[in-house]
Parts: C-alpha cells; sequence; structure tokens
C-alpha cells in the first residue's frame, strides 16, 4: 500500500464497465413505454415563418404527439443566460422552438414524439412549413453595419459591448518607441465530444416527479431552472447524471432540448428519450473559437513591452446562449498573460450572425488570446530584432511579483489576480526538455523539400473559482466501507478515482474501502458543476474539508471509547494508533460498530458523516509553455508536426496518470482543433461541414509525439490541497505555439500568420500572395 | 450507407448483392492480366498476391481506400460505380485502361474505363445494368508507376490526388505516358496535352516543370471546404511532377515492385 | 413502408433469432433488440469507428450495414470479449495504460484491435497508428491507445523490437 494516494498513478476504478462495454450513456437507457423524439430543425439561415402545419405528421401511425412553440403556451420561456450577462445581450436569447422567425441552420422548429426514432424522423418528414427569406448576415463585419437585422425590435446586431482599462494605455502609446498593429482571426470550431447530447425524461404521473438522465456538467443549476420552468418544486426533480462521453464545454449548458424532453414527458405521462445525431450536433450544440482582434503593441525598442490595445468581435452566432458574452470576455480578460503589461486597454464586442449560438469550448477565450498575443510578441520580436526567447523572458512577471494583481479585466467582478507561478522557471525547463537550444539552428531551414520552424507559447488559465463553492459528503459505512458524494460532475475526467485518493489520504482509511458517488441532484443537495478546471479544486477542496473534519469526529467518538485524549490518536489505514504506544491499533470498522449499535458514544449521535462545501470566489491560474517543431512542405502547404512539448504548472497533482491524460489529450484537440477542424458556412448561410468527412477531426495518424512535462512549483494558495485545475492548459497554446513554428518555417517567404486554421489551402495561399507581392 | 443513414437517399426498395459469392473472384487473364469480379472486396485485393504480382500499381492504390474496417467491406465494383471523384479506383482504372463488363437482362457490354466516368456520382450504367466485371490489361515489362494524393488525413477522400504509368524504351526516353488526376472535377482527369508533351523526351526538370504547369493549366477544379479550385490545379501540377519523376526512376532502373 | 424479415445470427457465441425492420442498421439492432448496449454510435456515417464490430472475423462499421444483412453470420462484439471475469489482455492493457477517458470511444478501439491483432500479433507503432487511424478518439490524444495495443500485443507473444517512442511516418 502506497504511503500516500495523493500523487500516486493509479489506474482508474472506472475503467472497468468502460472496457466491458457496460457503461449506461443516455443512449442505453431503456424504459418500459419510451417514446422517441426527433426535432425539426430549420433549413434556412434566416427567414420568417408564414405557417407551421403539422396535421400530417400527427395523423401518421406511430407517432405520439407533435408539437410547436403553440402547444408549450405560457410555460414558454427563452432560454436563459446564466454568466456574462453583459447589458444588451437579453435581447437576443432563443425560444424554445421557433415560431415567428428563424435565425440559424438547425434551428428547432418542432418536436415529433413516436414509438421509434425511425418513424419519428418519418414524422418530421411530412411536417409542412413555409418560410420567407430574409437576406444572411454570416460574418461580423456585415453585421455591424446593421443592413439587416437579426432582431429588429433591438435595433443593431451589436448585442454588447464591454470595455477593460488598466493603467493609461494611450499615455504608453504616445511614449513608445516601437508600435505595431495587426488584425488576427481565429476561426470557428468547436469541442465535438464522441457521444452527441441525448436526454430521457420520465414524468411519475402518481408522485408527480421528473426524473431526468442525459444532464451533466451543472446538474444542480439546470435543474432549478427546468423546475422553475415546469413549475414544479426543485426537489421533485432528480436530475441523474450516468455516464458521459465527454463534454469540452459543451455539454450540460441548458439548450431548448433541455426544456422540451421534460415537457413532452410531462404531457405525455410516457418516458421521453431524444439522441442528436451528429448532423443535428454540429449545426445545433454549441459553437466556439471564432473571434476576432485588431491588436496593437506599445513597447520600448529594448523589448519592454509597455501595453496593449484591442478591439475584440466576437461572432456569437443567431443567439446568445446560456454563457451570454463568456467566449469574447474571457478572450479580453488573460490578453495580458503571464507578461507585465501595466496598460491595457480593450473594447469587446459581441456580434449576432446567422450562425448556431457560441459557447465555451476548453479554454474559451483563452486559447485565441494566447493565439493573438504570442503571434504579436514574435512579430516583435522579429522587427526589433530581439531572441523571441529573450523577449519572453524579459517580460515575464518575476516570481517575487506574485500574486499580482493584473486589474479588473471581467465585467462586474473583482480583479484578477495571479495567484501564485515561478513563469520563468517554467519556460527554462521546457526549452531544455524540447531541446531547443539543439533545434534552434533549424528556424527556417529548407530540407528535403521542407522548411522546418520552432514555435513558442506561454499561457496562464484560470482555474476553479467561477462559480463560488462545491460541496462534499462522506459517509462511514458498515464493514470497510467508506461513500463519498460529491456535487461535480464526471465527464471522463476520473474523478471517481481522484476523489478517492484525497478521501483515502485525508480520512487515513485504505483506498479500496472508498466508493465515489456523482451526478445524482439527490445525494449533495447544492452544488455548481464541472467547467473550468474546477472539479478537483472545488470538489476536491470541499472533500478535503469534510474528511478531515469527519477524521476529528472520529478520534474524538475513539478517544472516548479508549479513555484517551483525541490528540493522541491518529487515523491510519483504517486503523485507530495511539501515537508513541505500543497499544494494538482499533480498527475503524469495530469502532463503527460501536457507534451505530451503542447509544452511550457521543450521546447518541451517529457521527459517521460529513457534509462540507468549499467556498472560494477567486481562481487559481495554472501556466506553462507550448512548443512546436512543424516541417512545411511549401509546394503542397501540408504540414507536419514534428514534435510537440507541454509543460504546464498544476500546482500539486493529486494522479499523474489523470494529468498527463488530460494534457495529451487536450494537446491532440488543441493541434486537431488548429490544422483541421473548421465549421464553414456558405454565403448564404447553409452550414457545409454537418459529416465528419467535412469536419475532420484529428485520428492517430495526425498525432505527432508529444511530450508533458507536469510541474509542481506553485501550489495554489487559495485551498487546502494547493491545487490547480489541469484539464485545459494542454489546449491554451496549441494555436499559438503552431502558428509561430509556422511562420519561423516559412520566415523567408515572407509568411506571417495571422489568421487560423492553417490548413494546407491556407498556407498555399499565403505563400503564393507573398510571391506575388515580391514579385509586383 | 451514409446517404441513407442522412435521409439524402430514400430509395424504396435496396437490393442486397453482397451474397452473389460468384462476382467475387480474382483470376489471371490469359493476356497477362487480371479480372477481377465487381463484388471483390477491397481488402481481398489489397491482400492478394496475385495482384500484387500482376499489377503493382492497383495494389499499391488500395491502401490508400478509407481504413481498413472500410476495406473489409467496401468492394471494387461499388467503389467504381459510386464514382466519387476523389476516390483512388476510378482514376487508376483509367491510367490502366481497364474494361468494365456491363450485364443486364438485355445484353452485356464491355465499356472502357475511361468511357464509363461521366460526372460526379454518375456513370455509364443504365438503370437495369450491374457491374460484374473489371477486366485489367496486362502489366508490360519495364513500367514505371506512381501513386499519389493530398488528403487532410490519412484515409480521406483525396483534394487531389494523381496515378502514372511511364513506359520507356529502355534508355531514359519516355515511350508513352499515361497520367490521370483525381479529386479535381467530376471524374477521373487524363491529362493527354501532357502524356504527349512526354513522349519521346527524357524526363529532365525542366520537361518536368513544364509538365506540371500544363497539368495544372489544364485542369478544370472545384473548390470546397477543404481547398479552393486554386489549390487543386497547382498542387495536381505538383504531384503530377513527383510521381511522373519516382515513376520514370522505377521504369529506368527497371524496377518492378 | 418498410418491410421485415426474420433474420438468425450468433452474437458472442449465443444464437438469437428476431424480426426486424429492412432498413434497420447492424447497430440500432445490436443496441435496442439485442440489448447490447456497448457498440457505440458517434456519427452514423462510417467515420468514427465507434460502432466497430466483427462479423464473420473482420472488423466492419455496424452503422453501415442493415441488420438484415447480417442474416446467418458470426458477431463479436465488446461484449464478447472477456471470458467470464477474466478480461481479455487488450482490455487489461486499456486499463493499465490509462487508455480511456470517457470511455465512449473505447469499445469501437478494442474491436478494432482485436481484429487488427488477430492479422498482425506483433505490429510495429506505425502499423498500430495505422491501424487504429479509422477511430476517433476526442479524450486521450491516441498516445496511451497505441501503447495499450502495443502492451496487449506483446504479452501474447513477441512485439517489435521498434521503440515505443519512434514517431509516426507521414507519406509527404
Amino acid at each position: 500500500m502506497p504511503q500516500s494516494y495523493i500523487g500516486a498513478p493509479i489506474r482508474r476504478r472506472e475503467d472497468l464497465r468502460f472496457i466491458t462495454g457496460r457503461g449506461i450513456f443516455v443512449d442505453d437507457i431503456k424504459l418500459p413505454h419510451m417514446l422517441h423524439a426527433a426535432i425539426l430543425r430549420s433549413p434556412r439561415a434566416h427567414a420568417r415563418i408564414l405557417s407551421i402545419d403539422t396535421a400530417g405528421a400527427r395523423a401518421m401511425a406511430g407517432v405520439a404527439w407533435v408539437f410547436t412553440l403553440q402547444e408549450i403556451g405560457e410555460l414558454a420561456i427563452p432560454v436563459p443566460m446564466r454568466m456574462y450577462q453583459l447589458p444588451g445581450l437579453e435581447r437576443y436569447l432563443q425560444p424554445l422552438l421557433a415560431r415567428d422567425k428563424v435565425r440559424y441552420v438547425g434551428e428547432p422548429i418542432a418536436v415529433a414524439i413516436a414509438e421509434s426514432r425511425y418513424l419519428a424522423e418519418d414524422a418530421l418528414d411530412v411536417i409542412e412549413v413555409e418560410y420567407e427569406d430574409l437576406p444572411e448576415v454570416m460574418n461580423v463585419r456585415d453585421a455591424m453595419r446593421n443592413e439587416v437585422l437579426l432582431f429588429e425590435e433591438s435595433g443593431t446586431n451589436l448585442g454588447a459591448v464591454h470595455e477593460i482599462s488598466i493603467g493609461d494605455a494611450a499615455k504608453a502609446f504616445q511614449q513608445a518607441e516601437y508600435r505595431r498593429r495587426e488584425e488576427f482571426q481565429v476561426h470557428r470550431h468547436t469541442g465535438n465530444p464522441l457521444e452527441t447530447r441525448g436526454l430521457v425524461a420520465q414524468f411519475d404521473l402518481g408522485k408527480k416527479e421528473l426524473t431526468v438522465w442525459g444532464m451533466t456538467k451543472l446538474l444542480h443549476y439546470n435543474r432549478q431552472v427546468i423546475a422553475s420552468f415546469l413549475k414544479l418544486p426543485e426537489h421533485k426533480l432528480h436530475f441523474i447524471e450516468n455516464d458521459v462521453g465527454g463534454g469540452f464545454g459543451i455539454r450540460g449548458e441548458l439548450y431548448p432540448e433541455d426544456f422540451l424532453i421534460p415537457f413532452a414527458a410531462m404531457k405525455l405521462g410516457q418516458p421521453v428519450k431524444w439522441i442528436e445525431d451528429r448532423r443535428e450536433h454540429l449545426m445545433a450544440a454549441n459553437h466556439s473559437r471564432e473571434i476576432g482582434c485588431e491588436l496593437e503593441i506599445a513597447a520600448r525598442r529594448d523589448g519592454t513591452v509597455l501595453g496593449l490595445s484591442a478591439k475584440i468581435y466576437g461572432d456569437m452566432g443567431a443567439y446568445v446562449r446560456t454563457h451570454g458574452g463568456l467566449v469574447p470576455c474571457s478572450t479580453a480578460a488573460l490578453l495580458t498573460g503571464p507578461y507585465r503589461i501595466p496598460n491595457f486597454q480593450c473594447v469587446v464586442h459581441c456580434v449576432m450572425t446567422n450562425k448556431t449560438g457560441m459557447g465555451t469550448f476548453r479554454a474559451p477565450g483563452r486559447y485565441e488570446s494566447c493565439f493573438f498575443r504570442e503571434r504579436m510578441l514574435d512579430m516583435m520580436a522579429a522587427d526589433l530584432k530581439i531572441d523571441p526567447v529573450e523577449l519572453r523572458l524579459k517580460n515575464l512577471i518575476q516570481p517575487e511579483e506574485i500574486p499580482y494583481t493584473v486589474g479588473v479585466t471581467r465585467p462586474g467582478s473583482n480583479p484578477t489576480v495571479l495567484d501564485s507561478g515561478n513563469y520563468p522557471s517554467a519556460l527554462k525547463r521546457a526549452l531544455k526538455e524540447f531541446e531547443y537550444e539543439k533545434l534552434k539552428s533549424l528556424q527556417g531551414r529548407f530540407e528535403n523539400g521542407r522548411y522546418h520552424g520552432i514555435g513558442l507559447a506561454y499561457f496562464v488559465k484560470n482555474t476553479g473559482g467561477l462559480e463560488p463553492y462545491e460541496g462534499a459528503r462522506v459517509v462511514i459505512g458498515d464493514g470497510h466501507s467508506v461513500a463519498v458524494y460529491i456535487s461535480i460532475s464526471m465527464l471522463g475526467q476520473g474523478h471517481e478515482t481522484a476523489m478517492a485518493q484525497i478521501c483515502a489520504d485525508t480520512l487515513g482509511v485504505p483506498m479500496d474501502w472508498i466508493s465515489v458517488f456523482h451526478g445524482n441532484t439527490d445525494q449533495v443537495p447544492l452544488g455548481w458543476g464541472t467547467f473550468a478546471s474546477r472539479g478537483t479544486v472545488m470538489c476536491g477542496s470541499a472533500l478535503y474539508l469534510a474528511a478531515e473534519k469527519l477524521k476529528q469526529k472520529l478520534l474524538a467518538v475513539a478517544g472516548k471509547h479508549l479513555g484517551v485524549e483525541a490528540v493522541r490518536l491518529e487515523l491510519r489505514e483504517g486503523k485507530i494508533y495511539q501515537k508513541g504506544t505500543e497499544a494494538p491499533p482499533l480498527d475503524l470498522s469495530d469502532l463503527v460498530s460501536l457507534v451505530r449499535a451503542s447509544g452511550t458514544l457521543n450521546q447518541g449521535l451517529p457521527e459517521l458523516e460529513e457534509t462540507a462545501y468549499f467556498n472560494s470566489s477567486l481562481m487559481t491560474y495554472s501556466y506553462g509553455v507550448h512548443l512546436a517543431h512543424v516541417a512545411v512542405d511549401p509546394e503542397t502547404g501540408m504540414l507536419e508536426v514534428v514534435k510537440y512539448l507541454v509543460v504546464e504548472d498544476v500546482g500539486r497533482v493529486i494522479n499523474p496518470l489523470l494529468v498527463h491524460g488530460q494534457t495529451v489529450g487536450a494537446a491532440v484537440q488543441g493541434i486537431g482543433g488548429t490544422l483541421l477542424e473548421q465549421l464553414v458556412y456558405s454565403a448564404n448561410g447553409q452550414l457545409l461541414t454537418t459529416t465528419f468527412r467535412d469536419y475532420l477531426l484529428p485520428s492517430s495518424t495526425d498525432v505527432p509525439p508529444i511530450e508533458s512535462v507536469i510541474l509542481e512549483e506553485a501550489p495554489s494558495p487559495l485551498n487546502p490541497l494547493g491545487v490547480k485545475g489541469a484539464g485545459e492548459g494542454g489546449i491554451v497554446g496549441t494555436g499559438a505555439a503552431l502558428a509561430n513554428a509556422v511562420t519561423m518555417a516559412l520566415g523567408s517567404l515572407g509568411v506571417e500568420v495571422t489568421e487560423l486554421p492553417l490548413s494546407p489551402d491556407r498556407i498555399r495561399e499565403w505563400i503564393r500572395r507573398r510571391s506575388a507581392n515580391r514579385s509586383s | 450507407m451514409p446517404l441513407m443513414n442522412l435521409r439524402l437517399a430514400r430509395p424504396k426498395v435496396i437490393i442486397d448483392i453482397n451474397r452473389l459469392a460468384r462476382l467475387s473472384s480474382i483470376s489471371a487473364a490469359a493476356n497477362g492480366g487480371l479480372v477481377i469480379g465487381a463484388l471483390t472486396r477491397q481488402r481481398a485485393i489489397e491482400r492478394s498476391a496475385m495482384v500484387k504480382e500482376r499489377n503493382p500499381l492497383l495494389a499499391a492504390a488500395m491502401p490508400l481506400i478509407g481504413h481498413f474496417q472500410i476495406r473489409n467491406r467496401g468492394t471494387i465494383g461499388g467503389s467504381l460505380a459510386h464514382a466519387d471523384p476523389a476516390a483512388e479506383l476510378p482514376a487508376v482504372s483509367v491510367v490502366l485502361g481497364a474494361e468494365f463488363v456491363l450485364r443486364s437482362a438485355r445484353r452485356e457490354r464491355v465499356v472502357r474505363a475511361e468511357d464509363f466516368f461521366v460526372d460526379t456520382m454518375t456513370t455509364a450504367i443504365q438503370p437495369d445494368e450491374l457491374l460484374t466485371e473489371i477486366r485489367i490489361p496486362g502489366w508490360r515489362p519495364g513500367l514505371g508507376w506512381a501513386i499519389d494524393e493530398i488528403s487532410r488525413r490519412r484515409g480521406d477522400f483525396a483534394m487531389v490526388g494523381v496515378a502514372v504509368l511511364v513506359q520507356t524504351d529502355g534508355s531514359e526516353v519516355c515511350k508513352d505516358a499515361r497520367v490521370a488526376l483525381f479529386g479535381v472535377g467530376g471524374k477521373p482527369a487524363r491529362m493527354p496535352r501532357a502524356e504527349g508533351m512526354l513522349r519521346g523526351k527524357t524526363l529532365d526538370q525542366k520537361t518536368l516543370l513544364e509538365i506540371a504547369r500544363s497539368v495544372s493549366d489544364e485542369l478544370d477544379t472545384d473548390s470546397d471546404v477543404h481547398a479552393s479550385a486554386e489549390y487543386r490545379r497547382e498542387v495536381g501540377g505538383v504531384l503530377t511532377r513527383r510521381a511522373l519523376e519516382r515513376a520514370f526512376v522505377m521504369a529506368t532502373e527497371g524496377k518492378k515492385i | 413502408m418498410s418491410t421485415r424479415r426474420v433474420i438468425t445470427l450468433t452474437v458472442n457465441g449465443k444464437s438469437y433469432e428476431r424480426l426486424v425492420e429492412a432498413r434497420m442498421t447492424l447497430a440500432d439492432f445490436l443496441r435496442s433488440e439485442l440489448d447490447l448496449t456497448g457498440t457505440h454510435l458517434g456519427c452514423e456515417h462510417g467515420v468514427c469507428g465507434a460502432c466497430t464490430v466483427l462479423l464473420n472475423g473482420e472488423a466492419v462499421r455496424s452503422c453501415l450495414l442493415l441488420a438484415v444483412q447480417a442474416d446467418g453470420a458470426e458477431l463479436l462484439t465488446v461484449e464478447g470479449l472477456a471470458q467470464g471475469n477474466e478480461l481479455h489482455p487488450l482490455q487489461k492493457a486499456f486499463h493499465e495504460r490509462h487508455a480511456l477517458q470517457c470511455g465512449f470511444c473505447t469499445p469501437g478501439f478494442l474491436m478494432t484491435a482485436f481484429a487488427f491483432l488477430s492479422e498482425i500479433p506483433n505490429p510495429t507503432e506505425a502499423e498500430v497508428r495505422e491501424a487504429i487511424s479509422g477511430n476517433i478518439c476526442r479524450c486521450t490524444g491516441y498516445l496511451p491507445i497505441v501503447q495499450a495495443i502495443l502492451q496487449a500485443a506483446s504479452e501474447s507473444g513477441e512485439s517489435s523490437s521498434e521503440s515505443l517512442s519512434t514517431p509516426p511516418a507521414r507519406r509527404l
């Protein structure tokens, strides 16, 4: 048995059900009399709805019901905003089903419910909708001209504007010896978990209670909203998370379907299942990342950055979803990154277009801002003829300056404070692991038909915090049995194992005594959710507090039983020892039996459980470096990632196996996102990438050798475990590092990357344009 | 099947011909070539020693098709009849000068590969006909060949690809050449002008560059989400140049892989 | 309207006879008629590989087959890999190498790997990467999956001496 469970690479206990095919994902749930729903989605990007005729569909054999917004009647509410509710955004909320207008391809119009999904889709085919087409607005520039309005009553497509002002950027720019302005653009792409969304809802007519499977990420908040919508008391709703096939920020936010399916189940009195297919997912689940930035940098000639000035444009899609203005605001919030930039001014624009709505995708806004900033720094380095590494080292915040207050960069929030870190150390470590000194000579070199380049990106990432608390309950049962109930969700990260490790070490029992239960609103009544890599930070800390308190209670009871002061006792590996004596230990299970049986110990109270909440609205900041070595064939634009490294400091590692898994997985997702993935719309608003033949995900032969190095040099002072989240660091720097590497590689051809993705077609176009410019 | 799952194709009747065992076979033709039943699984062709022996170009094309799970079920006839412009087999069959046997209740006829492919997913097959057999001419000694493609990921349909055959006269002079591109329009694109430029010449750098330019000029390509028309034209020329280089080396060194 | 057919097939050694609609896919049949929900659906157009099963010993996409086409066939799904409580070396290796996170793609990878190793028991790392390139995973980044398959191969026999850190071969 290991000395300490925390820090050990313990294999996951979750695995057994997944490797034997016994996982229960929402589509695996089968209930008696279950009906199946299918959703009619708009084939037009922008149109008025003149009429909807569902009579033919309703009349089909095997069809139980077909409904539109009309049937929802007075219950109908728009999908609410949960975060970043910038003034003005409330004008653009999505109705549960379209009635007068459709504003994006994929917008839900009607729901058909039948005995099988096959029949429900047959029913959709005969629903007749009459449209009057309207001109489509497909990009931010056109949208801001306000010639065609998505929401006439609002008078504008500019949903909201938010300003950040730190220091005196105007003065900094006046005094600058060096200035440069560029326009950058990140492309629209998203998480695409392999399991699409789905729900099973069942309304018990006898008890008037609703159970919903398939919810995840934010069980408690979602339950609260749906309860209010259905006019049921919250505790009459049971939201149960079963196994979930990945989330990446996309799954678990409230979408229209999360209202429609429970509503249908209530009306029909039979369970209703809805499983999204991939085509639907690509046009209905949150899009992300499409952010443009006009960025200007001011510096001294020696490379000291004086200020940044930015205009950020978020292509929000047709409706503001639960995240409000989060994605563009988060882009602004950490734009200065790990650098000492005392003057920072930024205006964030949330712009509406006829596309699917935008929401969070792993490291929302951070991937984008890292790309903008790190590209700009490399450009500056080239202009000033300063080595890009030297430039970073010059401007990185030093350990003695930390905690470092950046200033207020999030709307209506407390200032951004970088809590702990040794930024130069992580960079030096990264360079060493990558063998950068040796590989440096490859910069821009043409060898065997390809140009080589090495790119660097430094990132910081907020983790934890955001919503203020999470909870955990620990209960000691009979025999060697400890139950942990946690308020967060599991989407594949391995919390069942990591939480057990934390409990085992803190409580002092063997890990195999512990079972972790999650994802049930009945088990821990209050909580927020799993996002922003906050699971271990928030819930792990709550668990730590609960386990610690429970241990003290147990020692107090043991003390009474043994006639010894509690401070003279310790609980280790499930046994209670008297410190400094040879007395045989008391097995915890014997103590438990005594407590449960007898009323004399502890005034008859069974002190065998403890619930605790960890509260913190402060964010911790993980940080690190990405390094990429690429080789580019200039004739075909084909790019190979030869080598990739992520160095990340997460403060403290609970399970290195899980942390490395997250980092490598995130890096591959980011590399794929940067090179392959893109959601593409036609000029008239059709989503062209509706299958995996068009929306390309990285496969095993697209993956370079990736090394991940996890540091624990800077534990967080903000929680009892000292942990920072580890789920997103691996993706944050991928766009930036690869773009910098390509620029290094193709420098002699004059290519300077300002946009993503880095597809062969675009690389060829950049080379072509540059050579045309030169010859003219 | 994908089209059906996406409800883009709603046939009233489907006839499953998978069990017509007689249509699945690989046999040697008298002229040194191959006769392959339309229902022969791609995986079987990939693994066939006879194919490798008698037609290295066809053998080399097989692993480029999708992934092995797809090739376990996919058939040569299926790929040809489906006629996706970005598929490898149609272009290879054109370069090889293959012939296809089409059978109906009325008659049996033989169509040359070049005449078989009409446009995107459109072939010469009449509604009452079934593609039953593919006849591939014998391989000549001293042939050089190459097949190459640019795809976003391994196993994807090609953004642009090329298959070439080159025959030299024992020295460094090209006697005959066949060039066909795929992924560049509705059907495999034979490049007769480029082929003409090759005949009677040695393949030096200057000639290769001229041919690449000629191919780029001649190509009539489309744009899609993966690549622009210009990319396909440009890179079509590049790939052709590279493929011819390899094929020529193979032919002059007498290699037969 | 769709017609129905009676089909008989063997799945994981057990024989079944069912009446099915002609248009029902094999994947849907396994999941909803036989309650073998280990085979998953990620795309329903044959790209992601989550639905991979073995049909008469060959790895196929069950979303691209109609159930009626499996009449008379022998199928192996992920539920049939383990022998009672004894896990298959592939399953053990996936667990040991942390080759799964959310677990949704895992059955498809296991079946693909099983078919692949039956044909090529001593693969190189490059061959493994190639073999699984038709299966998508969003969580792990593939490296631990490759290592798990190599580990399972070496446990069942001799593995190639090529080092685990050899980068994959790129065609261009």
